[in-house]
């Protein structure tokens, strides 16, 4: 923001990001019907199901993330947490 | 007979010279001792090379096994790309504590009896301490105290497993074992403890991220590795290790994820890396300890890699946390590109040594028909991508613009970016460069377009719920508890309670005592004392003076008595 020439930089337009997003979208869609393609060769059955790798990695970021929230309530602390109880003494 | 030098003495030598070294003789030290100390390495032939009697035991300091020099190599190969990054920043005992870290690295992968294996470990913690103190900063100091706590804790019970090996079986050889019995137990908690196993995995994100920007980069690589070839060597197959094996990769996922410090991120997915590992070497068979040893050799590089990418925006913009940096990538394009490719190794892209070595440890669970150990280890694989892959570049190189223009990595640090990242992509193409050097023949396929469309899902999809829930990742300025809240807070409040409790009694004894003395002086005075000149008071009773005339008639009437009684 010090540089306002600089925070026109193409990466971050929105516009850039708008095809971004579609690209991405475009790559997601394809590794999907590339199963159509090449036979995932399960080794437990389920994980040979169309699209099984794409909703167990969504789904299973998706938990960690709400688990990782969650954890969060009861074990954040402040930074100088530590340092405040080094100071009691 | 020594018919050649131990290649650990070659780093051991480098680290006491370059004390002493100035100037170009110093950085020629730095970058050559790693280079001859490789070629020693290669020279050490399969088994024992020789003896050296002490007390009742054959010492063997150097045995050779592929295993062996595999770590060994790459061991050097971090000395020399450690070196190269940081010869012209680090201070110089920071760099002679570095070698002599990695000599004890490189000694433990070839030690061949317990007694060696626990000189060399006591080494790495000693000149390890030393790096994370050169952090500099009170906080390093502090972290260093209790990372050096640990880590001697955990070399006296390594130490007691040893010796109770030594007592019960006579045997001082490093051979497989099973944790069956108190001794097996107390050596295999001693080695994890330096793998960061639970409960006391935060010794690592407690100290390396407060450790220099190049001082992290060596830390990264050696302690964690040395634990897991030890765990190659004594405890293949040990099922228990499958478990926490997969408890710390979740645990390094999870505090990831909450963890702001951007090393600190790092730090926790050594402990999720390191946990794929061990889960490896619990499953024990073949395919995976070949599994843990290729992934051991691919992580020390991506994640040097990741730490030194991490260690040039410390060294150039001062700071730490990922709320203060973001948008670098405008002014360090070689050190985002270089971290990104870290990220994608670390996180198993296909093409990357990621990919081609974490892999097989999931081709060995599979091949068990371990089924809960696969599907854990394939979520693991999208949750690394998710808390390594893309939040470590995201946050640090794009997120918001920090306003922050730092200049990119000195010539020296890119190189030494460049050389690994070359090393990632090579080991993820030509995955058969390293798996001629495994321990065992490798069966293994790496690239099926199979298993390639089913990782791009997987890994891909970890990607677009990353940055729809990006809203609930947002940075807070906070820290994580962790077990070592136990003794940091609780063991140091029960301390200071038992403190108070002494210093209370030891009060009330010192009270209780002063009045008792008190009272002893009061009736000393009261008997024995005479009064002050000109009082009027009587003196005590045994202070007072008596007439000798009434006591010389009492003897009188008493002789007079005695007479009396006497004649009648």
């Amino acid at each position: 923001m010090t540089n306002p020439q600089d925070d026109n930089h193409w990466l971050v337009r929105p516009s850039t990001i708008k095809v971004l997003w579609w690209v991405f979208s475009g790559i997601l869609a394809l590794t999907v019907l590339l199963q159509l393609m090449f036979k995932v060769k399960g080794y437990f059955d389920v994980d040979g199901w169309f699209g099984f790798g794409a909703a167990y990695g969504f789904l299973a970021c998706l938990a960690m993330v709400i688990v990782a929230k969650g954890l969060g309530f009861v074990l954040k602390r402040g930074e100088d947490y530590y340092a405040e109880d080094q100071n009691d003494d | 007979m020594i018919e050649f030098i131990p290649p650990a003495l070659f780093m051991l030598l480098a680290a006491l010279l370059i004390g002493p070294a100035r100037g170009h003789l110093r950085s020629a030290i730095v970058l050559v001792a790693p280079l001859v100390t490789l070629w020693a390495i290669w020279l050490v032939p399969d088994g024992v090379v020789f003896e050296i009697p002490f007390l009742d035991y054959q010492i063997q300091p150097i045995e050779g096994s592929p295993v062996r020099r595999l770590f060994a190599t790459i061991f050097a190969i971090m000395a020399f790309v450690g070196g190269l990054y940081a010869f012209r920043t680090a201070k110089w005992y920071e760099l002679a504590a570095a070698f002599a870290y990695a000599a004890g690295a490189i000694g433990v992968s070839f030690a061949g009896d317990l007694i060696s294996l626990f000189l060399f470990w006591e080494l790495m913690a000693l000149f390890s301490t030393v790096v994370v103190w050169c952090g500099g900063t009170p906080a390093a100091r502090a972290a260093g105290i209790r990372y050096a706590i640990m880590h001697l804790l955990g070399g006296v019970i390594l130490k007691v497993g040893i010796e109770g090996v030594i007592v019960h079986t006579g045997s001082i050889e490093i051979q497989p074992m099973l944790a069956t019995n108190f001794d097996t137990w107390m050596i295999m908690i001693g080695i994890l403890i330096n793998a960061a196993a639970p409960p006391v995995s935060a010794w690592l994100s407690d100290s390396y991220p407060n450790a220099s920007a190049t001082g992290s980069v060596f830390l990264s690589a050696f302690t964690t590795k040395t634990a897991v070839l030890a765990l190659i060597l004594l405890f293949p197959g040990e099922g228990v290790l499958i478990w926490i094996g997969l408890f710390m990769v979740m645990y390094g996922i999870i505090y990831a994820l909450l963890e702001n410090d951007i090393r600190r991120i790092l730090a926790f997915s050594i402990v999720n890396q390191v946990g794929f590992m061990v889960c490896a070497v619990g499953i024990g068979t073949e395919m995976a300890l070949n599994g843990a040893a290729a992934h051991a050799f691919a992580h020390i590089i991506y994640k040097a890699l990741l730490f030194m990418s991490a260690g040039v925006v410390v060294y150039r913009t001062g700071m730490n946390r990922c709320t203060d940096v973001g948008g670098l990538f405008r002014t360090m394009p070689l050190t985002a590109i270089c971290g990104i490719i870290g990220a994608l190794a670390i996180s198993g892209f296909p093409l990357t040594s990621g990919f081609t070595t974490k892999t097989m440890i999931s081709q060995a669970a599979a091949n068990e028909s371990l089924v809960i150990v696969y599907f854990m280890l394939a979520a693991a694989s999208a949750g690394v991508f998710l808390h390594a892959g893309i939040k470590f570049p995201w946050f640090v190189f794009f997120q918001k613009d920090s306003g922050l223009r730092p200049k990119d990595a000195p010539w020296n640090m890119g190189a030494a970016m460049v050389i690994f990242s070359a090393l990632c992509i090579l080991l993820g193409v030509a995955p058969g460069l390293l798996y001629q050097f495994l321990p065992y023949p490798v069966e293994y396929e790496a690239y099926t377009a199979g298993k390639v469309v089913f990782y791009l899902q997987l890994l891909l999809f970890s990607g677009l719920a990353f940055f729809l829930l990006l809203p609930l990742m947002k940075r807070t300025l906070t820290i994580s508890l962790d077990a070592d809240w136990l003794w940091r807070v609780l063991l140091f409040k029960f301390a200071m309670l038992i403190y108070d409790l002494f210093a209370g009694l030891g009060r009330t004894i010192r009270k209780t005592s002063q009045a008792s003395l008190a009272r002893a002086q009061g009736f000393m005075i009261k008997h024995f004392s005479l009064p002050e000149s000109g009082s009027s008071e009587e003196p005590g009773l045994f202070a007072r003076t008596w007439p000798i005339g009434s006591t010389a008639l009492w003897i009188a009437v008493l002789l007079t008595a005695y007479v009396v009684v006497y004649y009648f």
